[in-house]
């Protein structure tokens, strides 16, 4: 039942990066991919319907955490206070600001609108990546679970680290293809050109960078990435959309799932004593907490995943951008 | 620094859940409006309805994102501040927590997205039925979270494990049925709809002149205040007799009383404490209210003290009395306040008559009465569990997270403080642009509609 809880925690967390992902790269390309008021408008629409169920993918992630791995859950939160912290702040900046674009006063409303929603998106982005590397390597928990440390930097320092940074450049990367994808996908006219192009610079540019690296450091697992980045540029530039974007969110579910999985049975590993690391096993919740979970979940989880994904052929249509003369 | 980390942790709570529960009673009102006047429109086929339920809609959107955004928040806080509390108390509030987002927030989220940009690509009925879902959520996400805050106010439904030593949940039916529960839920309630209500009569007032359909809706708002209010009360009488079961310190508190009284009186205003020299009191009021009969004993203070100090061990669990006697009185004088003067409004407009310019020009202001009083009595609720946590079985000061740093607490507090402020003015803006639109021909949003602009 623990590792059930496990994987659906993994699904969760999947689910929320895959979906959130696409609408983070949206909101980055916003305004780089929309030329003119009306063709960013276009480009919000593509999102408006879905970024908030998808955002209810990270209250399912931490909730079921909180439920299943009450442990895992307080360690994280409070190890990582400010960053979390940051992140809550960003997502309430962006969440506003994607509600409110079309709906304030003027034109002057919605450039600043379009600001925020590009840095908020491209710095929760960022953080989210180096949580993700942090979540590998590990922080300082001592054996009573909590993070040893003074001041600011006790839940700043865990981010502050060459992992960290390259994690969060990988995240950028994931997000920007996955956004450009999903609006050559979503769109007609010319942010539909843009996007694909962009992808295809970005598939093809990041498959260059991410050989190098891959050889560099001989690993594998990159230069899979590296073809997976190829794979969805050359799609993309074949029209072969919905492919292009398959791929991508592929990717970033394997990504997700090879952090999270990475140290076994480890679910957060100490970077000061290998035998003070959280287990999934002291982690986790009372076997009554987890039946009733396990009644709840698997009612509820389907239904979800119906109702969503219906949600995603009511609107499936494609969004137009070109100026239709009237 | 003239405030430890707990105290700091308790203020980064408090600022953030009451900045939430500005947005939520509004969300959980204006989404039961929007659905009774979708079917209104439906049931009459007349042009006015469909008008409002759209202007609602947009209200609505508006104020649920901001709802979202700090519920966020509130789901992550646990862990951050209060992670003693979160692992101690996992069993029990993880799964409230997590069968409420499963539950609600994708309900909500995913309908209320339906339903707002779905207006021409969902049949009549299934669009209605939308909105329908979203209340319900709405509703439904209210009773569990308040499932696990009477957890707080009324411990029940867990055992301590004796090798864990942390709390176990033993029953998820009886945890969501606790007594305080039952009161709390509809006392809430009943509170949304009064500042929901507040809302559209300042809004609509405001527009009146423009917009002569807002008079349906100003009279809706102040019907509501007026129907909340009375159910206010009468739960809240309800609520206040529970609370005095469970935790009669918080209602010894509240009436400031020292010393256990038979036929207790009810001070409307006081000039104590902490110098009870001149009171106004309604005679054997406040025995009625804790127990339902005027002669009835109530116990004081100090009684309370003592009994405390010998079942709990030695210490103070008396808590702020000057608070938790203000916020309670507040609480019903700003909500009875907002009550009477929408009553007036609805009798001054009757039979088609205008109400006098006067009230119409302050009535825009009548949303923060009601909000007050919801403000005022949830932290009367909350400070007036003081010095616990959970009531009866640990502290506060047993629930922070350990290792947290004043500085990281401070410096979270000034970035939600200032951000959260922002936010406000910009709610603030939105809505007041939203109300100025002309209410027909009730555009679909062009900027935020699925809809594309017809291609080719
Ligand atoms: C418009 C809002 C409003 C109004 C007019 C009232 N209340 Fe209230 N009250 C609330 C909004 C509220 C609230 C914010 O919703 C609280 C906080 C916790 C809760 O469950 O409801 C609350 C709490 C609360 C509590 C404490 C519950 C606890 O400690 O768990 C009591 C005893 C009352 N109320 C009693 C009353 C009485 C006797 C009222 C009389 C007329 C009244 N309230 C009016
Ligand atoms: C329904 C779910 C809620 C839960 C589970 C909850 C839980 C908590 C917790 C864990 C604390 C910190 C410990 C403490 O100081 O006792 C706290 C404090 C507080 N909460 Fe709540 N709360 C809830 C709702 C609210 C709401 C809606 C408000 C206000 C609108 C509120 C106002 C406060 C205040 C003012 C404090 C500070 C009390 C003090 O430290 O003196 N709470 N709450
Ligand atoms: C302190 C504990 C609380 C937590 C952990 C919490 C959590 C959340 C979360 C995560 C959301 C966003 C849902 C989404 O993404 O769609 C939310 C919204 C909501 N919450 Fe809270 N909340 C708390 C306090 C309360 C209280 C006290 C109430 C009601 C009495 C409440 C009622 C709602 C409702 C009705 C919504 C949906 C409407 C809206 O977003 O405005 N919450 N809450």
């Amino acid at each position: 039942m623990i590792t059930f809880w496990f994987w659906i925690v993994v699904l969760a967390w999947v689910l929320f990066f895959v979906l959130e992902g696409f609408d983070f790269g949206v909101g980055v390309l916003e305004p780089l991919l929309g030329r003119d008021d009306h063709e960013r408008g276009a480009i919000v629409r593509t999102i408006g319907p879905f970024w908030d169920g998808n955002e209810v993918w990270l209250v399912a992630a931490i909730g079921v955490t909180f439920a299943a791995f009450p442990a895992w859950y307080s360690a994280l939160l409070s190890g990582l206070y400010l960053p979390m912290a940051g992140l809550l702040l960003l997502l309430a900046v962006r969440g506003v600001t994607l509600e409110f674009r079309g709906k304030g006063p003027d034109a002057a409303w919605r450039r600043r609108c379009d600001l925020f929603l590009a840095l908020s998106s491209g710095a929760i982005v960022l953080l989210w990546g180096a949580l993700l590397a942090v979540f590998v390597q590990g922080l300082a928990l001592g054996p009573d679970g909590s993070v040893r440390g003074g001041g600011l930097s006790r839940s700043l320092d865990p981010i502050l680290t060459p992992a960290a940074a390259l994690g969060a450049a990988a995240a950028l990367f994931a997000a920007l293809l996955l956004g450009a994808t999903f609006l050559a996908l979503r769109t007609t006219g010319p942010v539909r050109r843009r996007a694909r192009t962009l992808a295809r610079w970005l598939g093809t540019g990041g498959a260059a960078v991410l050989v190098l690296a891959g050889i560099a450091m001989s690993s594998r697992l990159v230069l899979a990435a590296a073809a997976i980045s190829l794979a969805a540029g050359m799609l993309a530039r074949n029209g072969r959309e919905a492919l292009a974007f398959a791929t991508t969110a592929l990717a970033v579910a394997g990504a997700v799932v090879a952090v999270l999985t990475a140290h076994g049975h480890v679910v957060l590993p100490s970077t000061l004593n290998d035998s003070w690391s959280l287990t999934m096993t002291a982690a986790a919740a009372t076997p009554t907490a987890l039946t009733l979970l396990t009644e709840f979940g698997v009612v509820i989880l389907p239904g979800v995943l119906a109702y969503q994904a219906f949600s995603y052929v009511v609107f499936r249509r494609r969004v137009a951008s070109e100026r239709v003369p009237s | 620094m003239l405030m430890d980390v707990l105290d700091l942790t308790r203020l980064q709570f408090a600022v953030v859940t009451i900045y939430h529960y500005f947005f939520v009673p509004l969300s959980i009102s204006l989404a039961a409006v929007a659905a009774g006047l979708e079917i209104a429109w439906l049931r009459t086929r007349r042009e006015r309805y469909l008008d409002l339920t759209k202007f609602v809609g947009k209200l609505l959107i508006v104020t649920f994102a901001v709802g979202v955004v700090t519920g966020l928040v509130q789901e992550f806080q646990f862990g951050m501040g209060w992670s003693a509390f979160a692992k101690f108390y996992g069993d029990v509030f993880g799964p409230t927590l997590a069968i409420e987002g499963m539950l609600a927030f994708f309900l909500e989220a995913t309908f209320l997205a339906l339903w707002y940009f779905g207006w021409d690509r969902l049949p009549r009925l299934l669009h209605a039925a939308t909105i329908v879902i979203v209340s319900l959520g709405t509703v439904l996400s209210a009773f569990i979270i308040l499932a696990a805050n009477s957890f707080m106010q009324n411990p029940i439904a867990y055992a301590l494990d004796p090798t864990t030593g942390r709390a176990r949940l033993t029953s998820f039916h009886e945890l969501l049925l606790n007594k305080v529960n039952l009161a709390a839920f509809p006392h809430t309630l009943a509170g949304a709809a009064m500042v929901g209500g507040a809302l559209l009569l300042a809004i609509a007032v405001w527009r009146l002149a423009a917009e002569p359909a807002h008079r349906t809706l100003a009279r809706l708002g102040a019907w509501l205040m007026v129907a909340g209010g009375a159910m206010t009360a009468l739960t809240g009488d309800h609520l206040g007799k529970v609370i005095t079961e469970v935790q009669p310190m918080k209602m010894a508190a509240a009436e400031a009383l020292y010393e256990t009284t038979k036929g207790a009186p009810f001070s409307i205003v006081t000039t104590g404490p902490p110098f009870p020299s001149f009171s106004l009191d309604i005679p054997w009021l406040l025995s009625i209210l804790a127990k339902g009969s005027p002669g009835a004993t109530v116990q004081g203070l100090d009684d309370l003290q003592a009994q405390y100090a010998a079942q709990y061990g030695p210490g103070s669990y008396i808590p702020m009395i000057p608070v938790a006697f203000w916020t309670f009185r507040l609480m019903i004088g700003a909500g009875m306040l907002a009550a009477a003067i929408a009553a007036y409004y609805l009798w001054r407009t009757r039979k088609n008559r205008d109400a006098p310019t006067w009230l119409t020009r302050w009535l825009p202001l009548i949303p923060v009465l009601p909000a007050a009083a919801n403000t005022l009595g949830w932290i009367f609720t909350e400070t007036a569990r003081q010095p616990w946590i959970a009531f009866g079985i640990s502290k506060v000061a047993d629930g922070i997270s350990p290792g947290l740093t004043s500085g990281e607490v401070l410096a979270s507090l000034i970035g939600f403080t200032v951000v959260y402020g922002v936010l406000a003015v910009a709610w603030f803006r939105v809505i007041r642009h939203v109300s100025r639109q002309p209410l027909h021909p009730a555009e679909t949003p062009s900027e935020d509609s699925a809809e594309p602009a017809p291609v080719y």
